[in-house]
């Protein structure tokens, strides 16, 4: 099952099985600390691996972001908002960083494909 | 008002072409998807959560901004406060509060003490999104994840793209 908040991406690439909300983008499984929406929206997806009978179905989910959908017109400018891209890792903060370094997690830190544990760096760009 | 949803391959596309950018490839799956009847029932089911939103776990390595197939494995009972993000494309300030918006494992831990769904894999999986290359998604990514999925006998694949 695929989540999407993203209803033309998600029938491009044409999955057996979605569900799609009508959230801004960052807010696929609901709102932060709305527990009970949260609950709602994984009850409604997770039902839909019962009832998608034909391959390539996309679920409707009933929820609304706001009665106001102006956050549909926000991301429409000429900007580029993404951050450059780079190959050294982006951690969330200095501490994140520290934590990796020491390696205390270096058998949960496994990364399938294209890492290599020596050097702490993509083995590939 | 209700509006239609936001036509993200259309703006996109223009919007590359006013900033001069080459046009995205994106992809079009025209063959019919691969399908696989349900086994068993929700509630007697091993969901694996999948998920796009670049998660990872304090003292796990944080994913790059390029073109980053690699893959992170998050046990399914960590802590919320263990969990970070690290994505190039998409506005992580809820992801950061909250990441059960990107990443519902307490949702999914929460049904699995209802009783709706069986249980969850012993990991959740996760990777950065906005990878450019389709191939190297497919070469590299996909069958990753699809390995670890066998290997914890998921039942049932969650994901959650951002």
């Amino acid at each position: 099952m695929t989540m999407s908040s993203a209803l033309d991406i998600t029938r491009a690439g044409n999955p057996p099985r979605s569900v799609f909300i009508d959230f801004p983008l960052g807010h696929t499984a609901g709102k932060p600390f709305d527990r009970p929406l949260q609950r709602e929206i994984m009850i409604e997806t997770l039902s839909a691996f019962e009832t998608i009978q034909t391959p390539g179905s996309i679920k409707i989910l009933p929820f609304e972001w706001s009665a106001d959908h102006s956050w549909k017109h926000a991301g429409a400018g000429e900007s580029d908002n993404r951050t450059e891209r780079s190959a050294e890792p982006q951690y969330q903060t200095e501490d994140d960083k520290t934590a990796a370094s020491e390696g205390k997690l270096a058998e949960e830190c496994i990364v399938c494909s294209n890492w290599s544990a020596d050097s702490a760096r993509p083995s590939t760009v | 008002m209700s509006e239609p949803p936001v036509e993200y391959i259309k703006s996109i596309t223009r919007q590359y072409s006013k900033l001069g950018y080459k046009p995205y490839g994106w992809v079009y799956n025209t063959d019919a998807p691969p399908w696989q009847p349900l086994r068993k029932p929700l509630a007697q089911s091993r969901v694996a959560l999948i998920a796009s939103g670049g998660i990872y776990r304090r003292g796990q390595v944080a994913f790059h901004t390029r073109d980053d197939t690699s893959l992170r494995l998050i046990p399914t009972d960590v802590r919320m406060d263990e969990l970070r993000t690290a994505h190039f494309a998409y506005d992580q300030t809820d992801a950061r509060k909250d990441p059960n918006v990107v990443f519902p494992i307490d949702t999914l831990r929460g049904l699995v003490q209802e009783g709706f769904i069986g249980g969850l894999t012993e990991h959740a999986f996760t990777f950065m999104g906005g990878i450019y290359s389709s191939r190297r998604v497919a070469e590299e990514l996909a069958p990753a994840i699809a390995a670890r999925l066998k290997d914890e006998h998921a039942d049932l694949a969650l994901l959650v793209p951002v």
